[in-house]
């Protein structure tokens, strides 16, 4: 680890780099391809029926919807998101730490129980229409299609974004918007014409993983109703147990990812920023003056829907439950498994993405980005696609180890890993060298000028890195069912129990203790994050 | 302050090593059940909620420790063949046949014992012996409370008519739905099944998920009919006995009333067949025979246990040849569907 972290800074690696960072870095590669390498062998073994399905019209109707679906929730999760970093980085805003805690939280949120409250609230006979019945209000539109399935997965990925737009405003110098500001250019300007093109990398890398979710989620499309390819893949395994015509669906997604893969890199290449002078200085912090009240309500207003709603839904179904007294027994174990499982899957996932980010940020080559952009499709792919991935591969290779903790964690990194890949690589790509190279030049050795000039400029992006993963892994579902220890129970797994047989008076108890859960770690490093400052 | 390189890398390597120590100590637990002989695994695509209670009075009564992994039934069988021969499992619960089905075509059941075999109905069971039914259910469209009797429809075919539109709701990723589709083609061909289905979404089906949402926008007036299983609307009614909806049981000889399966098989992987053979024994005596009836209202399969009140006897609902063995051709029944529109 130790060493690993020396590397992050640019000092060293100006010599050609260490051929074990290279090593790291296949193997890491090696192992995040498995769900690839295990499609090309299940499509292998497909038989003309599977690939003649392909060409089915349904197929280009299905890529429409996926693609039309990707790009509409990551433009809906900047336009929140962009605002919300801001705001809770650089303003005077009331509040802040807590803001800034309540505006990540909705990541926790499954999206299946995130749609399911939001049908049972909204829906056309949910309880904003019991409210409104006595105003002779019958029915409500029915919002389910495009609109409800849009609204709810940006409501619930827009975090993303949010936690790398974050890590990239803090470790961003302020020198720039200081003259920009000096030179008499209003804040709003400012904002526009100096911050957000420098937030050009951060905004691509969040973007990036805002749209792969979309690609690989599942629970909000089809409560939703909206047919995307995951949903054809699952309905292809649910209803077929055909593998081979399954792999051959997936495929057709991989080719989906290795073009929005190609669309951020392409941004990315335009966009390489290092400071001016000095970074880290104190910043000037705005004061928002009359815009105080609008920012707190739109604040407020987001973090009452995405947050907000489905806690009440939840409350309200556990008060529905008779036994509400005992609505938590048993959940605290499944509680402390979730907490702990995922926050080594955090500490795994952050070692791993630091070799990775390293090298796509410190020795940009071909081949150091093909390392990096390998992991990116155990994002994209729908859970079951990777979960089965690793239950072929786990027996194959290590089979004393299928349905051990240690696959358990290693799945969820393949799951997780480019989350925090991005965070950290954005936090690099903002240290210039010659920061790097002075203190250098003062005669300090490099490991002193990793531990106090590098490390930490980049802290802020290894804090989202791990806390991204920490939160995505702790609703997991797929790979928990299925790779999990025998009788390991977690939140996500108890909450998913009750909701599917109905029961969701039981479902709502492990499910407020999962965003309670996941509340009090944010809060302390958000908090942790606040002080430094 | 010079550090060397090499402290760095036996640092890395220190911390490392402390990981694996730890994940591996963390995974070591789990090893310790298998060298039990009285102790099976179970995939159980039934949740704990409803088949739990009766796992915990089999152990208490023979003293076999059961450790039971829970999930959607799709994805264990699709576990189960991914799996293979090296599959942990004894055993596989399923929530319908078709996952049994495809475990079975994999060649990785071993035979269910004769004697508990011939308990159940030729229907309910694999032809090779190789999985039996347990509890049954049955299709029935339900209904809001809020139609009188004259308004409520008498058979699929009602639902086709301007007066249902927009009012009917399905769930065609569903496997009995599915089961129900074979089971209409055998009865009254592709072409006429097929056109159903045109009418169906032409009238404004309305496509839930699964069956419990379908019963729930029922009960909440969103929709008037669903074309469902039977007990769901019983779970509904436990929560609360004014839930506004019925069931419907369509006539015999109507595909509507499709009687599928929750059933069990026994892995070849199994190192204990015996145990593995008394708990499916198990799950067709009586008394879990009766449990499924009260707790979960499903149909008990066994002779000598009535269906509870309310409800019609299995024989009364479906004509032989509409036995859930002779429903194969899933794949037909996909592609038709697909083909109208009604799956992605």
């Amino acid at each position: 680890m130790a060493v690993l972290i020396d590397q992050l800074s640019s000092v060293r690696p100006r010599r050609s780099p260490p051929s074990f960072i290279w090593l790291i870095g296949i193997l890491i590669a090696a192992l995040m391809a498995i769900p690839l390498i295990y499609l090309l062998i299940r499509a292998a073994q497909a038989d003309a029926d599977a690939w003649r399905d392909l060409t089915r019209s349904s197929t280009l109707r299905l890529l429409k919807n996926t693609v039309f679906m990707a790009l509409a929730v990551t433009g809906g999760s900047a336009a929140l998101a962009l605002p919300m970093a801001w705001l809770t980085t650089r303003t005077d805003l009331s509040l802040r730490r807590f803001w800034s805690v309540v505006t990540v939280l909705p990541l926790v949120v499954p999206s299946y129980v995130g749609a399911l409250a939001f049908v049972a609230a909204v829906g056309p006979r949910g309880s904003l229409q019991q409210a409104l019945a006595p105003l002779g209000v019958d029915s409500l539109p029915d919002l389910r299609g495009f609109e409800g399935a849009w609204l709810v997965l940006t409501l619930f990925t827009y975090p993303y974004l949010l936690l790398v737009l974050r890590a990239g405003l803090r470790s961003m110098d302020p020198a720039m918007e200081e003259a920009s500001r000096a030179l008499g250019v209003g804040p709003w300007h400012t904002f526009w014409r100096v911050v957000v093109p420098q937030l050009r990398v951060p905004l691509a890398a969040g973007s990036l993983l805002v749209a792969l979710y979309v690609l690989s989620d599942f629970g909000a499309v089809s409560i939703l109703r909206f047919d995307t390819f995951t949903r054809a893949i699952f309905v292809q395994f649910q209803s077929s147990f055909d593998r081979a015509a399954g792999a051959v669906f997936s495929l057709t997604l991989v080719a989906l990812v290795v073009g929005v893969i190609g669309l951020e890199a392409s941004i990315r290449a335009r966009g390489r920023y290092h400071g001016l002078g000095a970074t880290q200085r104190h910043r000037r912090i705005v004061r928002l003056g009359r815009w105080r009240w609008p920012s707190i309500f739109f604040l407020a207003l987001t973090a009452l829907i995405s947050l907000g709603l489905p806690v009440a839904v939840l409350s309200e179904w556990l008060t529905r439950g008779s036994d509400g007294g005992n609505a938590f027994h048993g959940a605290w174990t499944a509680a402390w498994h979730s907490l702990s499982v995922s926050a080594v899957a955090g500490f795994v996932a952050l070692a791993a993405s630091i070799p990775v980010a390293i090298l796509a940020v410190r020795h940009r080559s071909v081949w150091s980005l093909l390392i990096e952009r390998i992991s990116y499709f155990g994002f994209a792919l729908p859970g079951i696609v990777v979960a089965l991935a690793l239950v072929f591969f786990s027996l194959q290779v290590i089979p004393g180890f299928y349905q051990t903790w240690f696959v358990l964690v290693f799945a969820y990194v393949v799951l997780f890993l480019p989350t925090s890949i991005g965070a950290v690589r954005s936090a690099l790509v903002r240290i210039q060298p010659n920061m790097e190279e002075a203190a250098r030049g003062l005669g300090h050795s490099p490991s002193w000028v990793t531990a106090t000039v590098t490390l930490p400029l980049v802290a802020p992006g290894l804090v989202a890195g791990f806390a991204l993963v920490f939160l995505t892994t702790m609703k997991e579902l797929p790979a928990t069912l299925l790779l999990a220890p025998i009788e390991y129970d977690t939140l996500a797994a108890e909450v998913w129990r009750a909701a599917d047989e109905a029961f969701f008076a039981q479902a709502a108890a492990p499910a407020l203790l999962l965003i309670g859960m996941a509340a009090v770690p944010m809060a302390v490093i958000v908090g942790r994050e606040n002080l430094r400052e | 302050m010079h550090l060397k390189r090499r402290n760095f890398v036996s640092t890395a390597l220190a911390a490392l090593a402390l990981t694996g120590g730890l994940l591996l100590a963390a995974c070591g637990g789990g090893d310790a059940a298998e060298s039990n002989p009285a102790s099976i695994t179970v995939y159980s695509g039934r949740s704990e909620s409803l088949i739990g209670p009766l796992i915990e009075r089999f152990e208490e009564e023979t003293g076999i420790q059961v450790r039971v992994r829970y999930g959607k039934t799709a994805a264990m069988a699709t576990a189960l063949l991914e799996e293979g021969r090296r599959s942990p499992a004894d055993v596989f619960l399923a929530q319908d046949a078709g996952a049994l089905g495809a475990v079975e075509a994999a060649n990785l059941f071993r035979p269910v014992p004769a004697d508990v075999l011939t308990k159940v109905d030729d229907g309910f069971k694999s032809g090779k012996a190789r999985w039996v039914g347990v509890s049954g259910r049955a299709r029935v469209i339900v209904t809001s409370t809020d139609l009188s009797v004259a308004e409520q429809p008498r058979s699929i075919f009602d639902l086709t008519s301007e007066e249902w539109r927009g009012r009917v709701g399905w769930a065609p990723t569903n496997g009995s739905f599915q089961s129900f589709v074979t089971g209409m083609r055998e009865l009254h061909g592709d072409a006429t099944t097929a056109q159903w289905l045109r009418d169906m979404i032409a009238n404004g089906v309305q496509e839930y998920p699964k069956n419990t949402p379908i019963v729930q926008a029922v009960g909440d007036g969103e929709i008037h009919v669903g074309l469902v299983n039977h007990y769901y609307l019983f779970r509904f009614l436990a929560d609360n006995p004014n839930f506004p909806a019925t069931n419907l049981f369509t006539d015999a000889g109507d595909a509507g009333a499709l009687i599928n399966i929750a059933g069990v098989g026994i892995l070849e992987s199994a190192p204990d067949v015996d145990a593995a053979n008394r708990f499916v024994a198990y799950l067709l005596e009586e008394t879990s025979q009766r449990y499924f009836r009260d707790e979960t209202f499903e149909y008990p399969l066994i002779a000598g246990v009535d269906p509870f009140k309310g409800i019609p006897a299995l024989d009364t609902l479906q004509p032989p040849s509409l036995r859930l063995t002779s429903l194969t051709d899933l794949e037909g029944t996909l592609d038709l569907l697909r083909e109208v529109g009604a799956l992605p």
